[in-house]
């Protein structure tokens, strides 16, 4: 016998799962048609397997079924509706948001501020020329103290500065808005102050 | 055996029945679990060793196999998936009960000696009838749990509940050679209490051994 009792005991759980290559298996069974004890070992694994397999070894309580149905029926009402309309949920959400962002970008209710000073100007006149120092996001009008004499500065009407986000410089801001918020006849656009850019630098 | 392998019609109404569950009729679950509510219950008991909470823990893990029905795949087995969540379910219940000292004791145990078989004579079979019968049922389930629960564990799910190896391993946790060993040892250990059985009478066709008389 080329194996040992011990030997075959360790395999023989893999033995009875089919789990033994060839060759091993080949000399179990060898050593088994000679050792009445492993074979005893073997029929008794087996049996084991058969008899706790068996359907009827899995008992429950009385009721069981019963009582896990209930709980389950109870849990189960309310979502098949729900599973219908989950999607509702998120995607109300979004439609709402989308409809908020449209609206206040095509009502200008975003601009609807409290402060008349806080409002875009409606009356700038036309040609009231600003200028302004590259990088700076602020404009000035002509005789403002913060003007240094540069070369590079840059001039434009007010209504392009404020379009395109430059504000006013704190000490033009007094008359700029007595410019822009007066009260003016219709048609009449000029301003004293739409000056060329060499008259709005200091002297 | 008809509940480890269903029959090919029976597969199909299941994936019919899973495809409705999943599109929301969820009145329907329990038709699904209850081939296999038995099998879900022993792997619960195996673990917790209690009726009253194996009972509770089906029933929180089937009410998180309905809540996570979409996520089921078809590639897998659904009872196996069920009993995935049964044994995680369990195992949890398990940690937040015990402490982990515990836990610890338990782990030590795993570098046992190996386990000698005890019992050589010549294997009598266990007549099927016999499990007819609910207390030879009840003797069987008597020895099962003397088993300490490591091997109790992994001996349920593997041949009472038939999962393969690699899966029993997966749903505790453990690599497949610690699953090899410990049902290795669980089968010695359950085949000498069978053989012990034999000697105490349990698989007798009559309430008393042929040849003596039960009221002398």
């Amino acid at each position: 016998m080329g194996m040992t009792c011990e030997h075959v005991w360790r395999e023989i759980s893999n033995y009875v799962d089919g789990g033994v290559e060839a060759g091993l298996r080949a000399a179990m069974d060898e050593h088994m048609r000679e050792c009445a004890r492993c074979r005893s070992v073997l029929a008794g694994m087996r049996d084991v397997v058969r008899v706790y397999g068996d359907q009827r070894m899995l008992d429950v309580p009385s009721g069981f079924g019963q009582r896990l149905k209930r709980r389950l029926v109870r849990n189960a009402r309310q979502p098949r509706w729900l599973f219908w309309t989950a999607w509702l949920v998120p995607v109300s959400a979004v439609l709402l948001i989308a409809g908020m962002v449209g609206y206040v970008n095509f009502s200008g209710s975003y601009h609807a501020l409290k402060s008349p000073h806080a409002q875009p100007g409606k009356n700038i006149p036309p040609q009231l020329a600003v200028v302004m120092q590259p990088g700076a996001r602020i404009f000035h009008l002509a005789g403002c103290d913060l003007i240094r004499n540069d070369h590079d500065l840059i001039t434009m009407t007010a209504k392009d500065a404020i379009a395109q986000g430059f504000t006013p410089c704190t000490r033009c801001l007094r008359k700029y808005l007595s410019i822009v918020l007066a009260p003016r006849p219709p048609g009449l656009d000029l301003d004293g102050d739409a000056r060329p850019l060499e008259a709005l630098r200091r002297p | 055996m008809a509940l480890n392998n269903p029959s090919g019609a029976a597969v199909t109404r299941e994936q019919e029945l899973i495809a409705r569950v999943q599109r929301g009729h969820n009145d329907e679950f329990y038709e699904l679990v209850r081939p296999y509510e038995r099998r879900l219950f022993a792997a619960a008991v195996a673990i917790l060793k209690n009726e009253a909470d194996a009972e509770e823990v089906v029933q929180e893990a089937m009410l998180k196999a309905l809540a996570n029905i979409r996520q089921f795949r078809a590639e897998a087995r659904f009872s196996t998936w069920l009993i995935q969540i049964t044994v995680n379910e369990a195992l949890m219940r398990r940690r937040r009960e015990r402490t982990v000292a515990m836990e610890a004791i338990d782990e030590k145990q795993e570098d046992e000696p190996e386990y000698t078989p005890r019992d050589f004579a010549d294997w009598r079979e266990i007549p099927s009838e016999a499990l007819e019968r609910k207390e030879v049922r009840q003797k069987l389930a008597a020895a099962l749990a003397t088993l300490d629960r490591k091997y109790r564990e992994v001996f349920v799910l593997r041949d009472m509940e038939q999962l393969n190896i690699e899966e029993t391993a997966e749903a505790l946790g453990i690599s497949v050679a610690s699953v090899k060993t410990r049902l290795l040892r669980a089968r010695l250990m359950l085949r000498d209490l069978l053989a012990s059985g034999w000697q105490q009478g349990w698989f007798s066709r009559l309430p008393f051994e042929k040849g003596t008389k039960p009221w002398g």
